[in-house]
């Protein structure tokens, strides 16, 4: 059990000209036993950002602790940390009891532990059955499951996800991030999980850190990133339809940006008026496409509306009010909130 | 899921196979055919008479101690050469495989003596070792080995091993670098956060994987220490000192040309065509079932 703690920590590609950061001076705080989720669009830079967590890639700048022990020159294996592959990376050429077990042989564990502590996380994982198997027997849940069982017998000091579940389709990834805030909830093992999909950001993460070009925009909790977005980026990034960033509003100042999520405009008799441009019927939920009537600019306003109000006809005039505890407003020149 | 394609029409598949056909008839299963019907016969060395012997050439070949010699000495030869070959260019593929600058270029050096003809490795070779000019004769002087393979038989073999191994190496390299590239690097990652040690990760993890490529480069080796080093042998020991490197496809040439015994060399080849498709057995048997993971 630990705590990791990034300080300033930055990373660079190439040198002179060729010059190519990555990371910018990101500094966080995960405490012990926390689950966080670094989430961001691809190319952002948490991959590199776990990487160099976990030893696979040089440090350029700053430094990483794990258990307040500065870790910038030890080699993976000496960091304690488990890490599970996007590709789940197990030994083709093992079966899944190897597979499992190749760690804790290395470590010069006593057989018999070895044998415990494979059996009980094959029973935690559901796994028993398929001991004996080789990866490529497994469908991709299983294989998943053994990657993670590779990890949990370890007992590590943190737990590194590399986008586990990208490699699942829907049902089982849904089924799987589950099984992984339960597994969680027994272990109590400090967890670094990165994601692209904001879904996976918003149910796992006791905090999330969201990144964007190397830069960390925000760290908080779900609750937190979803009501008070630090940055346009995140305000774009969390929650789908995003949230409306607006620089024409009706009553925005001028050098501000205006954002309103779509589920935060209420459609009423008066307020913002705007011109229906499309409709989207998805079920209970329905999205309506508007246009400013006062001319200004090409900007789009979503509205996320539902089956209990009537349906606007497309190119009529409709109403929207924001909730004014729902306003957030946001510097244009440099995205940041006010 | 069926995936090979149905012809309609039963005779369009085999003017398709005709060509590669016509060659394999022609090269050889006609000289096959030929090596077999002379190995029943006997010749006079002019070619005056021919007659009937049945397996009297068989016979005579396996009561003969320097056609069984020759038999050790191919093995000796083929397994220095193959265990050799993979050994170095398994090292040279894991070092390249490291490399990231100029890595093309290194590829491409490694890769030229595969272009290089064995009797002009040979030579190569030959020039190199020859006493008491040649350049690593005259260090190995400097070192205080009197270098002389035309009288020293552990010499002479040396020599044919370095140049046969020298010529194959390019491509046990390629196979075994193309090996190691396709081993994902995630693998290798998760061995060395489970603690495994470079050395470790490599005959744990690498090795296993590269077990398919290596056992059919054993093989490929071995074939081609029995059959494709007759121009090296030629070029640099015609099988001397005495008969010390006269492996056996030297032999066949040697009985059948300059001893003249058509029957007796035909009867080699026969020998050494149930060798050849032995070993084609045992790679498609083992590679495609048993050396797998």
């Amino acid at each position: 059990m630990a705590s990791i703690t990034l300080n300033k920590l930055v990373k660079r590609y190439g040198n002179g000209k060729t010059v190519n950061q990555v990371i910018h001076s990101v500094s966080a705080q995960i405490d012990d036993g926390e689950f966080v989720v670094v989430v961001g669009p691809s190319g952002c830079g948490k991959s590199t950002l776990l990487r160099m967590v976990a030893g696979l890639e040089e440090i350029t700048g700053g430094e990483i602790s794990i258990g307040n022990r500065v870790v910038n020159t030890l080699e993976p294996s000496e960091r304690d940390i488990a890490m599970v592959f996007q590709n789940y990376a197990l030994y083709p050429h093992m079966n899944v009891f190897d597979n499992m077990a190749y760690g804790l042989k290395i470590a010069k564990v006593p057989l018999v532990e070895i044998q415990a502590r494979v059996d009980k996380a094959a029973k935690i994982l559901e796994l028993g059955e398929y001991m004996q198997r080789k990866p490529r027997e497994l469908s991709g849940g299983q294989r998943q499951r053994v990657a993670m069982g590779r990890a949990i017998v370890r007992q590590p000091q943190a737990f590194l996800f590399d986008e586990p579940l990208s490699n699942l389709d829907a049902k089982l990834r849904a089924h799987t991030r589950l099984e992984i805030q339960k597994l969680h909830r027994e272990l109590g093992i400090t967890s670094l999980f990165v994601t692209h999909d904001q879904v996976e950001a918003m149910t796992l993460a006791q905090r999330m850190m969201v990144m964007n070009a190397g830069v960390m925009e925000q760290f908080g909790t779900p609750e937190e990133v979803y009501s008070r977005p630090a940055t346009t980026f995140v305000a774009s990034f969390i929650g789908s339809p995003p949230m409306n960033l607006l620089k024409n509003a009706p009553d925005a100042r001028p050098g501000t940006i205006v954002g309103i999520r779509p589920e935060h405009l209420d459609i009423t008799a008066t307020g913002w008026a705007l011109r229906v441009d499309a409709l989207e019927m998805l079920g209970f939920e329905r999205l309506v496409y508007g246009r400013w009537l006062h001319g200004a600019g090409n900007e789009l306003v979503i509205v996320r509306s539902d089956e209990t109000q009537p349906v606007p006809g497309l190119d009529t005039i409709i109403h929207v009010t924001p909730r004014a505890d729902r306003l957030h407003t946001f510097d244009a020149a440099t995205g940041k909130r006010l | 899921m069926e995936k090979r394609v149905r012809f309609k029409s039963s005779w369009l598949p085999w003017v398709l196979i005709a060509p590669q056909m016509a060659i394999v008839l022609v090269f050889f299963f006609w000289p096959a055919g030929q090596a077999l019907y002379q190995s029943v016969l006997t010749q006079d060395p002019f070619g005056g008479s021919t007659e009937f012997v049945g397996a009297e050439n068989f016979q005579r070949l396996f009561a003969d101690e320097t056609y069984l010699a020759s038999f050790k000495t191919t093995a000796v030869f083929s397994l220095l050469v193959a265990v050799c070959g993979l050994g170095i260019s398994l090292l040279l593929a894991v070092m390249a495989n490291r490399v990231m600058l100029g890595s093309g270029i290194y590829k491409t050096l490694l890769i030229w003596p595969y272009a290089v003809a064995p009797v002009v490795a040979g030579v190569l070779w030959l020039f190199m070792f020859a006493s008491p000019m040649g350049v690593i004769a005259f260090w190995l002087r400097a070192v205080g080995i009197e270098w002389n393979h035309l009288l020293n038989s552990n010499h002479a073999m040396t020599l044919i091993v370095v140049a046969a191994v020298w010529k194959q190496i390019s491509y046990n390299f390629l196979f075994f670098l193309a090996g190691l590239q396709s081993i994902p690097k995630s693998l290798i990652e998760a061995a060395a956060i489970d603690g495994a040690s470079p050395w470790r990760r490599f005959w744990t993890i690498v090795f296993p994987l590269l077990s398919p490529t290596a056992f059919f480069l054993l093989v490929i080796n071995v074939v081609y220490a029995f059959f494709d080093t007759f121009g090296i042998v030629d070029a640099t020991t015609q099988g001397g000192p005495g008969k010390d490197t006269s492996i056996l496809v030297y032999k066949v040439y040697y009985d059948g040309f300059k001893a003249l015994d058509m029957g007796g060399s035909a009867a080699q080849s026969v020998v050494l065509m149930a060798i050849v498709v032995t070993l084609t057995v045992i790679q498609f048997r083992f590679v495609e079932k048993k050396v797998q993971y």
